[in-house]
């Protein structure tokens, strides 16, 4: 017999999280409100400077700084709302894990390439 | 996929067209587009319209529903009860919006006709009722009574008038169902999300000064989907035909959640 309704909606307990997700939602795009204004100010800066001068730009401390937390909590931001997006919409189980994998890895890689590519510039310099 | 399209064998065909009589007063004709369906007939819903002689019933869709049931063709089913808000048996779609049809004007539903579905995305029963089962069993699942560990007093437990405020806006609720099946996350995720009423109910308690058992129902509904599939789309609080607001309701048990945490 199939389970009634009453079971059906009790089986499934609490998975007992989901407060830390919402705050780090929260804490993300609070940080973001800054770190976007630097970005655009940052590309704005950028634009005219030759390529010596964007690589000597991202030798100062504070632009390492701000691009690097830009990229990871942006990236960060970016994949716990995918997240969501995804468990929204894709109930087939197959699908959704391979979806939330893919989206880890997505954001995941992506933060990581751009903040190795940043260090690189900022601690090795130019490309002779 | 969440489910954008409706499958073969619940696409709505169209239906019979029942005339209004012989010598009505034209002006006082009003259309009703009703969903019509019966699974032990094998077929596909269907639109049926009736024209009514408004000027022969009351001014509710209720009363027009009625006054189609008794008069022009008894097939149809409907749930209703009370006749005035307090039940919450007759929610359905009507032009486009749930709410309670003993409450709603067919003179206010804009359009040519008034159309009237059951409430949506859930399976249905026959022609204008829902299947509510999993909607009361996720408001049973909240375990809406006072939960107390002390022992009972004597008298009543008491509550001063300042805490018994806290559950106005939220014991006004009539489980009518309207709030939940408005909402596109129930929609997509109704076996797990649990929805705009049973989360108001599960506020009424979380606030009530007299229950003991606060934390266990925080942990109860901290849950991905449970509580946080809520993505604060509103529709909840603009269809409650009670003028309540189930969403500020979640907002406050997410906000509880946070503090606990911190
Ligand atoms: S909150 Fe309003 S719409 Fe939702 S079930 Fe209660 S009375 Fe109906």
């Amino acid at each position: 017999m199939a389970r009634s309704p009453e079971a059906r909606v009790k089986a499934q307990g609490s998975a007992k999280h989901g407060a830390s997700h919402f705050i780090a939602e929260r804490v993300t795009s609070i940080a973001l409100v800054p770190l976007s204004l630097w970005a655009v100010y940052a590309v704005i800066a950028l634009a005219p400077l030759p390529y010596e001068g964007v690589v000597a730009w991202l030798q100062s401390p504070l632009n390492i700084v701000f691009s690097t937390l830009f990229i990871a909590i942006a990236f960060y931001h970016m994949g716990i709302g995918m997240k969501v997006v995804i468990e929204d919409y894709i109930h087939k189980p197959s699908s959704l894990v391979l979806l939330l994998l893919l989206n880890t890895l997505a954001w995941g890689l992506g933060a990581v390439v751009a903040i190795v590519c940043i260090l690189k510039v900022a601690f090795t310099g130019a490309v002779a | 996929m969440a489910e954008l399209v409706l499958p073969k064998n619940s696409k709505v065909q169209t239906g019979r067209h029942w005339p209004a009589p012989q010598g009505a007063d034209k002006a006082k004709v009003r259309t009703f587009r009703i969903y019509r369906y019966d699974p032990e007939t094998g077929l596909n819903p269907r639109w049926d319209t009736y024209d009514v002689d408004t000027s022969q019933c009351g001014p509710m869709v209720l009363d027009a529903l009625i006054y189609i049931k008794n008069v022009i063709d008894p097939t149809l089913a409907f749930r209703r009860s009370c006749r005035e808000g307090v039940c919450g048996s007759c929610a359905m779609n009507i032009g486009g919006r749930n709410t309670l049809a003993c409450t709603h004007g067919h003179a206010e539903t804009p359009g040519k006709a008034v159309q009237i579905s059951p409430l949506p995305h859930m399976p249905v029963v026959r022609d204008l009722i829902p299947d509510l089962t999993v909607f009361y069993a996720q408001y049973a699942s909240i375990e809406p009574w006072l939960h107390t560990s002390t022992a009972t007093p004597d008298t009543e437990w008491l509550q001063t008038p300042k805490d018994r405020e806290k559950l106005d806006g939220l014991y006004e609720c009539i489980l009518c169902a309207c709030c939940s099946t408005s909402c596109p996350s129930y929609w997509w995720n109704g076996d797990k999300y649990l929805g705009p009423a049973a989360l108001l109910h599960a506020y009424r308690w979380l606030i009530d000064s007299r229950d003991q058992a606060t934390g266990e129902r925080l942990d109860g509904v901290e849950d991905p989907f449970k509580l946080y599939r809520c993505h604060t789309i509103m529709n909840c609080a603009q269809v409650c035909p009670k003028g309540l607001n189930p969403a500020k309701a979640i907002a406050e048990i997410k906000k509880m959640m946070v503090e606990r945490a911190l």
